[in-house]
């Protein structure tokens, strides 16, 4: 029979033993997924990726509508989304110290922080892809956008928080009014905070499919014209991998690995530009 | 606090005088009523934007509800309490039952907690007190990094490379021992498909551990050293530090972690609508296809054929909004309540 004290050290070293385990266990998935994502990806990325339209079965081709599309999805989503962020952080953050209004926007914008993203697709649906008739890729920026908002809304208001009162007293004192207090000092000073905010945004929705299956839909052809369905890499490569065909297989790996590498460089990208850890917290 | 109050008394004295000779010297003018008040004015203006962006925010919520409610209601009227209960899902005679999607729904977020729990406690346990503290920021990101992965990206790799793995080597040895076992059997005997509810749920935990592992982290250290160092020269271990006291101390931070993790498993749609299989049937067994509310929307929105169809499936939508909903607000209330305990002295 082993000693209370010998017994109480071998758990505690099979515990801590599993607790290492678990953290290989979650860089083991990490690698997995890169892994595979380079190793049949990878040998689908050529420049006619580039230069070339989504192929018809059976023959060759490239993802340049659907990078298009995606990109300027993305862009739209992000002008359209970042001020009304910024302008609601400002107020969560400014204008809300103790105020009801202001907690219950905090609490919502918390929720829809993590919504379900289809739902916002079914949402964006209703209310505009019902409206005008049919699919389109301002739908599509528009639903993107709806995820944006939450997004920079925290980091906004974080950021801001973040910003000493003595600052805003300063600036005040030297007569400024608000208005100047806010947008020459306190958001300037925050201004990187805020940037990073943006930038997880972007990563966020460079890759959120859901919410574009109801609203940009996709097109097989290229199209800069926002009022039609618009191709998008995620809906493209979702397209292409439930497809029986291999070529169609290859370019939708080459996709994902374009995209993984993407949205985990902007990643990285927001954590170097603000060194400060969980800035949505 | 510098407030638009201030201003308005300030007007009200007809412009600021400097005052003192340092203020003489650098303010030498006095700041005319019209440039006052055009300040004033434009405080009010930039304060009453600022309110109705942060309301935008509120309306967006009621919109999402009163879109889906609209958008439902020929189905609430057409199927009305049935419609949690029934399993039928026959868009040939417009018979629609939301039983098989919920399910499907409960049970894979259920399976990725079950698995999710316990990794994102040892991850945290790792990387607060086990972990070197030069190797706390790298492994603490790339943890955070598998919530970068876009949710298409798990399901391709779900469908292309995890599935086929599971089917070949873990699903047969699932069904020969755990199949057999009485009682619990039934819930894992069938063929190894390699896709299906478990696999699903699989997936959905690698999905969630980055987000409560990095909420248990978090509140992890808070927890104040004198406290963990007390039960050190007590002559605790660190296991028996972190059971009984970490954990207790943190516990609603712990289940608002978990909470949110449920929220997200719950509303994941690509990487399910991948490997359930799609299948509107009940199944007792894990190993067997079946689907999800997310996964069913994603699958049949665009080729629904009918309002009737339309609306189930906006109906299925709202159910999982408001499901979510109440998991969110519920683990957001928890986590408020353990930081406003952080903000008092114990």
């Amino acid at each position: 029979m082993l000693s209370l004290y010998t017994r109480r050290r071998l758990f505690n070293a099979f515990n801590l033993f599993v607790s290492f385990l678990t953290m290989a266990i979650g860089l083991f998935w990490l690698g997995w997924i890169l892994w595979t994502l380079l190793r049949f990806g990878f040998g689908g990325i050529s420049i006619k990726m580039f230069t070339e339209m989504t192929p018809p079965p059976g023959s060759d081709g490239g993802l340049l509508n659907a990078l298009f599309g995606s990109l300027l999805m993305t862009v739209m989503a992000t002008l359209i989304g970042t001020p009304v962020g910024i302008m609601a952080g400002i107020y969560l953050a400014e204008f809300g110290k103790g105020n009801w209004i202001a907690s219950i926007t905090r609490f919502i914008n918390d929720i829809l922080l993590s919504a379900p993203s289809i739902v916002i697709g079914l949402f964006v649906y209703e209310v505009y892809v019902v409206l005008i008739g049919h699919f389109s890729g301002w739908a599509g920026s528009l639903a993107l956008s709806l995820i944006v908002i939450p997004v920079v809304v925290r980091t906004t208001e974080n950021m801001l928080r973040l910003v000493p009162d003595t600052q805003r007293e300063a600036a005040a004192a030297l007569g400024a009014p608000q208005w100047r207090v806010i947008s020459s000092v306190t958001l300037r000073a925050a201004r990187a905070g805020v940037l990073t905010g943006l930038l997880l945004a972007v990563a966020r929705i460079a890759g959120e499919t859901a919410p574009l299956l109801f609203t940009a839909l996709n097109n097989q052809f290229w199209s800069a014209n926002m009022n039609a369905p618009m191709a998008n890499l995620p809906v493209v490569i979702f397209q292409f991998a439930m497809s029986p065909y291999d070529d169609w297989h290859k370019l939708a790996w080459a996709g994902a690995l374009l995209i993984t590498f993407g949205v985990l460089g902007l990643n990285i990208l927001a954590r170097v530009v603000f060194r400060q850890r969980n800035i949505l917290a | 606090m510098l407030r638009a109050q201030s201003n308005a008394d300030s007007l009200s004295l007809g412009g600021i005088q400097a005052a003192g000779p340092i203020g003489r010297c650098i303010m030498s003018r006095t700041i005319s009523d019209s440039t006052l008040k055009r300040q004033y004015l434009l405080d009010r203006l930039f304060r009453g934007a600022t309110l109705m962006f942060a309301f935008l925010v509120l309306a967006l919520l009621a919109g999402i509800i009163a879109t889906l409610l609209i958008g439902a209601w020929p189905s609430i009227k057409t199927f009305g309490f049935g419609f949690f209960i029934s399993s039928e899902w026959n868009p040939v005679t417009q018979k629609f039952g939301a039983l098989v999607p919920i399910v499907g729904t409960l049970v894979t977020s259920t399976i990725a907690l079950l698995i999710g729990i316990p990794v994102s406690f040892g991850i945290a346990l790792f990387i607060t007190e086990l972990s070197p503290r030069w190797l706390k920021r790298p492994l603490g990101i790339a943890i955070e990094l598998l919530a970068g992965i876009p949710s298409i990206i798990y399901g391709m790799w779900g469908l292309f490379v995890f599935a086929p793995f599971f089917g070949d080597h873990i699903e047969p040895w699932i069904d020969q021992h755990l199949g057999s076992v009485p009682g619990l059997g039934i819930f894992f005997q069938g063929p190894p498909l390699g896709i299906g509810m478990l696999t699903a749920g699989i997936i959905l935990a690698i999905m969630v551990i980055p987000f409560i592992a990095s909420v248990m982290r978090d509140v992890f250290e808070i927890v104040p050293h004198v406290l963990k160092e007390s039960a050190y020269g007590l002559g605790c271990t660190t296991w028996e530090v972190v059971w009984r006291l970490v954990l207790p101390y943190t516990k609603t931070g712990v289940i608002g972690g978990i909470m949110l993790g449920l929220g997200r498993a719950l509303g994941e749609t690509m990487a399910v609508t991948f490997v359930i299989g799609n299948a509107h049937e009940l199944n007792a067994s894990l190993l067997m296809t079946g689907n999800t509310i997310s996964s069913a929307l994603a699958n049949e929105f665009t080729e629904a054929v009918g309002d009737l169809y339309f609306s189930a499936l906006i109906e299925l939508g709202l159910i999982l909004f408001i499901i979510t909903f109440i998991v969110l607000a519920l683990s957001k209330l928890l986590l408020q309540q353990l930081s406003r305990r952080e903000g008092r002295p114990s």
